[in-house]
């Protein structure tokens, strides 16, 4: 009999028409992470729950983030490795279930630790990938990076053998929060949810992080939606979206209304999961009430807006479908396995996200936002088309760029946000 | 990412002035347990429209990295910046190391950005910071971003540009 608490939860309420809300939650103390995993899953919606780890646990310094516990300090997240998968499995004990999946979401381009431990403590989900969890947040060489994840996935598939069946959701619908065009978040997340089926994880999602425009993020979606059916005919998967990831309103009315804007964009296009930002985000860490708040509003949200039967096909075929296609194929014509094929991509250019200062990105690319969404203005050596030009963007148009959501969401002058004492 | 807020009121008041007659060289780093990158971006954006040259060393930089890159790039001013919080115990381990190289004790170099997980109460880390051996420190509390970037503005005109 094969155990996969987060695939079957998934399979099962995709039946409902129902999305799964998820927050991004984690503290460092075990007690206060099993309450509000408790309260995620007593919050009256469909979710799943989520572990955040801290930025040490991240970078794989374990003996920092023990020390900031054993000394009282606050860390960002909940230090899994430091904590073990004794005292996990103890802190999810009579949480995680059936009906509660939990998953693990850490940012480290080197996982395979995290993993072990996760797995140990009875947990069979997490995220992140060779490109998305290197690039954005880390030094790594990619290519280090691609092989460390080859293992991490290796050891994710090879759970099997145990009688579990293990999912691993893909970062790379996000690189850097805002301002990268969608064909390339598509392409990105699709790539990676072929490295994991490569390496022989059973079950994946592919993920999209809401940008700027209602209609170009569904034609993403739909665009993602339909590379998935094409190219992971080996696995079991899903579509996952973030609530936009870039600089949020700074008020509770345009933080509340950019969250419900990303529910009915889930529902509209029948996307299965939602990882749901709250009205805290642009000054803290957010508390387990706010959490459960913003669970309780992506739900609503969502159930307000009649969606389709099923997944719509219109916009399916759109410029975005295409561009992601062409990357996708070029990128898997460099090499027949997408460890080596990745970091080659982004040597070439073939690969190249705006903005981004890691070294092993060329950082050529630059985007705009136009009337109908985020544009390229220029696509440096990556085979599509050539974008806007225009030259140079200056920061005036950059921080204006970076700053959308605000501009358009945030009553001027923002309104004071009330502060909490931790 | 909020990091970037900070230069916004400063986009909005047209307060970069003119292209100056001298341009330096910056280098532009973030501490080595902070992975933001916008604010980076935005700060060598800024620095280019002042008409300077910058090298961004961006997210992540391990201590070592950064003495090695003030060596071969010999920089007129390390801008140091840091959101996560972190950026007063990573500063101060930062410039303590870097003072002990004689070949850098005389680097002009200051830090900015949110250097604790604290607010406005930050500012009480400004002391030690320049005490340790910073130039300069350009603490963004909440609020007062404009404020911050305006005095790095001027920071640079009279510590950077005039020099001779």
């Amino acid at each position: 009999m094969m155990r996969s608490l987060f695939t079957e939860f998934v399979a099962l309420v995709r039946k409902t028409g129902t999305l799964i809300v998820q927050p991004r939650m984690g503290f460092d103390d075990p007690a206060l992470m099993r309450r509000g995993l408790l309260a995620v899953r007593s919050a009256g919606v469909t979710a799943i729950g989520t572990v955040t780890l801290d930025s040490y646990t991240r970078q794989g310094e374990h003996d920092r983030a023990q020390m900031a516990v054993a000394s009282g300090l606050r860390l960002n997240g909940y230090p899994l490795v430091a904590h073990g998968a004794e005292t996990t499995a103890r802190m999810l004990g009579g949480v995680i279930g059936a009906g509660f999946p939990i998953q693990v979401r850490h940012g480290s381009p080197f996982p395979e630790q995290i993993f072990r431990v996760m797995l140990d403590a009875g947990v069979d989900a997490s995220e992140g990938g060779p490109v998305s969890y290197c690039l954005p947040y880390s030094r790594m060489p990619l290519r280090e990076s691609a092989i460390a994840w080859s293992k991490a996935a290796r050891l994710l598939a090879e759970q099997r053998e145990r009688g579990v069946v293990c999912h691993l959701e893909s970062f790379g619908g996000c690189m850097l929060g805002q301002l990268c065009p969608p064909s390339l978040l598509v392409a990105l997340s699709v790539l990676e949810c072929l490295f994991f089926q490569e390496h022989g994880v059973p079950s994946v999602s592919a993920s999209y992080a809401q940008q700027t425009h209602q209609r170009q993020d569904a034609q993403a979606l739909m665009a993602l939606r339909r590379l998935c059916a094409e190219y992971l005919t080996d696995v079991d998967w899903h579509v996952v979206l973030y609530t936009f990831m870039g600089q949020f309103p700074e008020s509770v009315t345009g933080a509340e209304q950019l969250i419900r804007e990303s529910a009915r964009l889930a529902a509209a296009t029948r996307t299965e999961r939602l990882i749901v930002k709250t009205v805290a985000e642009a000054h803290r860490i957010p508390s387990i009430e706010e959490n459960t708040a913003a669970l309780r509003l992506a739900h609503d949200a969502a159930r307000e807006q009649a969606g389709p039967a099923s997944p719509p096909s219109a916009g399916a075929d759109s410029e975005i479908y295409h561009q992601a296609k062409v990357l996708v194929e070029e990128v898997r014509g460099l090499s027949p396995s997408l460890t080596q094929a990745l970091p080659a991509a982004f040597e070439r250019g073939l690969l190249d996200v705006p903005y981004c200062l890691h070294p092993d990105n060329r950082n050529r690319t630059r985007t705009v936002i136009g009337a109908d969404g985020l544009q390229w203005s220029d696509t440096g050596a990556m085979p599509i088309p050539a974008g806007l030009g225009g030259g140079r963007i200056g920061s005036r148009r950059l921080l204006a760029d970076l700053s959308f959501h605000r501009r358009r969401l945030d009553p001027a002058p923002h309104a004071n946000f009330p502060s909490r004492a931790r | 990412m909020t990091s970037v807020e900070i230069f916004e009121d400063l986009g909005r008041r047209d307060a970069f002035g003119p292209l100056v007659s001298r341009a330096r060289k910056f280098l532009v780093s973030s501490v080595p347990s902070d992975s933001h990158m916008w604010n980076l971006v935005a700060l060598q954006i800024f620095l280019e429209e002042m008409g300077h040259e910058v090298v961004n060393l961006g997210a992540c930089v391990p201590t070592e990295l950064l003495l090695r890159r003030c060596h071969a790039e010999r920089p007129d001013c390390v801008v140091i910046s840091s959101v996560n919080g972190h950026g007063h115990i990573d500063g101060a381990r930062l410039i303590t190391a870097l003072r002990a190289d004689p070949g850098l004790a005389r680097l002009n170099v200051v830090i900015g950005g949110k250097l604790g997980v604290e607010g406005e109460a930050n500012s009480q880390f400004e002391q030690e910071l320049l005490e340790l051996g910073f130039d300069a420190v350009f603490h963004v509390g909440a609020g007062d971003s404009a404020h911050a970037i305006e005095s790095f503005r001027r920071y640079i005109s009279s510590h950077v540009e005039q020099v001779t």
